[in-house]
């Protein structure tokens, strides 16, 4: 695989409800290392979109194409139910809004980073509470919890743990739908940083659906806004909220309250 | 200055802003804006407020968008155009060719003043302890001092937030650097500290192109005075 070669080529995906909502005909090329974020408001077809990209929805028309370690790019829609289910294993962390989505409640943290790991075929025991335990010390909580239930963990320690559970197997393409909603401020600030860390050692492809501005111009390289189920305006982040040219990029823009 | 020494050329700029959030109302900044920058010069915007100075230094950072003209530069030894770049084609650019000191620090929460001057050096692969020290250097020229390195800038005064901001755009040796009134709110000795430094990066051959209010700063690091105000759109 060369540098110029994308992770991921999204070729005009349109997936419709009774005619209506979700997303449409929607395009872009994402490449290792890069961080896209799909911002616009509540029903403008980010979430769809996302689940179309990350195949748990199968949309209408269009491809979603993926480049595996080997290098080859695959049609992540027309693959067999097994083969994407492992690539999901293997290759990619999806991040939900609410680690409800995102972690198992019944088992204890250590638990729910090391399921993944023997998801992959990790057996010993040992190895893998070590790198559970390394990986709590990673999202900043304290390896004394490791035998704890989530439930008894905060909003923003569950986030921090999801996103442990979802990178511990070294994915190259994670998805994040909201993952600093509802979300304390301070605690938004802590998660970022660590989001932003991660991304940049690990080299990671990411697409991170948002209505926080300020979340997208610190993760962001660049911007997708949606509204209506189009993109109506994309380019690099700094630009799109600098110098938005839509209408309706201007209203989201200088509808945010300065701090 | 030959063809050999340009690093940055701006054809036939013209920006509008259009506020479609006010009725649509129209704001031309300039139109048919061309100029050019060379290694070891550094070039003075100048212009009476809202002449369009910020704008153009903006646009050349690919931060704003021309409507139309090209702002080609050297980089990787080959010529690029902004204007038509792919969003990654810049961010490399910016990491590696195109430096910017803004007016304002944008202070990320929890990042210290040390690591905010070392990233850049970071993202060029610079290993972490030449890239700290690098940053100590700078940041104890400018008299920062070090009781804050290792505080996040977000509650540091005006003042010491431009100074970890000129020690972040001058970390990195960029060949183009872009200055947007970086001695704003220094006092006297900073100012000068500031003037070599632009007088450093001149030497080791970068091109600048800055605003600078502060008339004795500007006589002593401009080599070129670009007048920014003439290229208003004429009046119909």
């Amino acid at each position: 695989m060369t540098y110029s070669d994308p992770i991921l080529t999204v070729q005009a995906i349109s997936k419709r409800f009774m005619g209506r909502g979700g997303c449409v005909d929607v395009g872009f090329d994402l490449w290792p290392g890069e961080v896209l974020g799909i911002v616009g408001e509540s029903g403008s077809g980010k979430t769809t979109l996302l689940n179309c990209l990350s195949g748990r929805t199968t949309p209408d028309e269009g491809v979603v194409l993926y480049r595996g370690r080997d290098g080859e790019m695959a049609d992540l829609h027309a693959m067999s139910e097994p083969r994407r289910r492992l690539l999901m294993r293997t290759d990619w962390g999806i991040v939900h809004q609410n680690p409800r989505d995102g972690l198992r409640f019944g088992v204890s943290a250590g638990a729910n980073i090391g399921e993944r790991l023997m998801a992959v075929g990790a057996r010993h025991y040992g190895a893998i509470r070590g790198t559970a335990a390394d990986w709590l010390g990673r999202v900043e909580i304290d390896g004394l919890r490791i035998d704890d239930r989530p439930s008894t963990f905060s909003g923003g320690m569950q986030q921090r743990l999801q996103i442990a559970r979802n990178l511990v197997n070294g994915p190259r393409l994670v998805f994040m739908d909201e993952p600093t909603g509802g979300l304390d401020v301070s605690v938004q600030a802590r998660l970022l940083d660590l989001l932003r860390r991660l991304v940049r050692e690990m080299h990671l492809a990411c697409v991170i659906v948002t209505h926080d501005l300020g979340v997208a111009r610190l993760l962001a390289h660049r911007l997708m806004v949606m509204k209506e189920g189009r993109v109506i305006e994309s380019g690099l982040t700094d630009q799109v909220l600098d110098d938005p040219h839509h209408p309706y990029t201007q209203l989201l823009v200088s509808s945010v309250l300065p701090a | 200055m030959t063809a050999a020494t340009l690093r940055l050329s701006a054809q036939a700029l013209c920006k509008t802003f259009t506020l479609h959030v006010q009725g649509g109302v129209s704001i031309p900044v300039f139109n048919d804006l061309s100029f050019e920058a060379h290694a070891g010069r550094c070039v003075a915007l100048a212009g009476p407020s809202g002449a369009g100075k910020s704008t153009l230094l903006r646009s050349l950072y690919g931060n704003y968008l021309p409507d139309s003209g090209h702002i080609r530069l050297w980089h990787r030894k080959d010529w690029v155009d902004l204007t038509q770049a792919q969003a990654r084609t810049i961010l490399e650019i910016r990491r590696e060719t195109l430096g910017h000191v803004s007016q304002f620090l944008r202070a990320v929460p929890r990042v210290s003043a040390l690591d905010v001057v070392a990233e850049p050096l970071l993202a060029l692969g610079v290993d972490e302890e030449s890239a700290r020290r690098r940053a100590a250097e700078l940041l104890a020229r400018l008299n920062l001092p070090e009781r804050l390195w290792n505080l996040a800038p977000a509650t540091f005064s005006g003042g010491e937030q431009q100074r970890v901001n000129v020690a972040r755009g001058f970390a990195p040796n960029y060949p183009i650097l872009l200055l947007d009134e970086p001695t704003a709110s220094l006092d006297a000795k900073n100012r000068r500290v500031v003037v070599d430094l632009i007088a450093e990066a001149k030497s080791h051959g970068a091109a600048l192109v800055g605003i600078f209010h502060d008339q004795e700063v500007r006589d002593a690091v401009a080599d070129d005075i670009f007048e920014v105000e003439s290229y208003k759109e004429p009046v119909a």
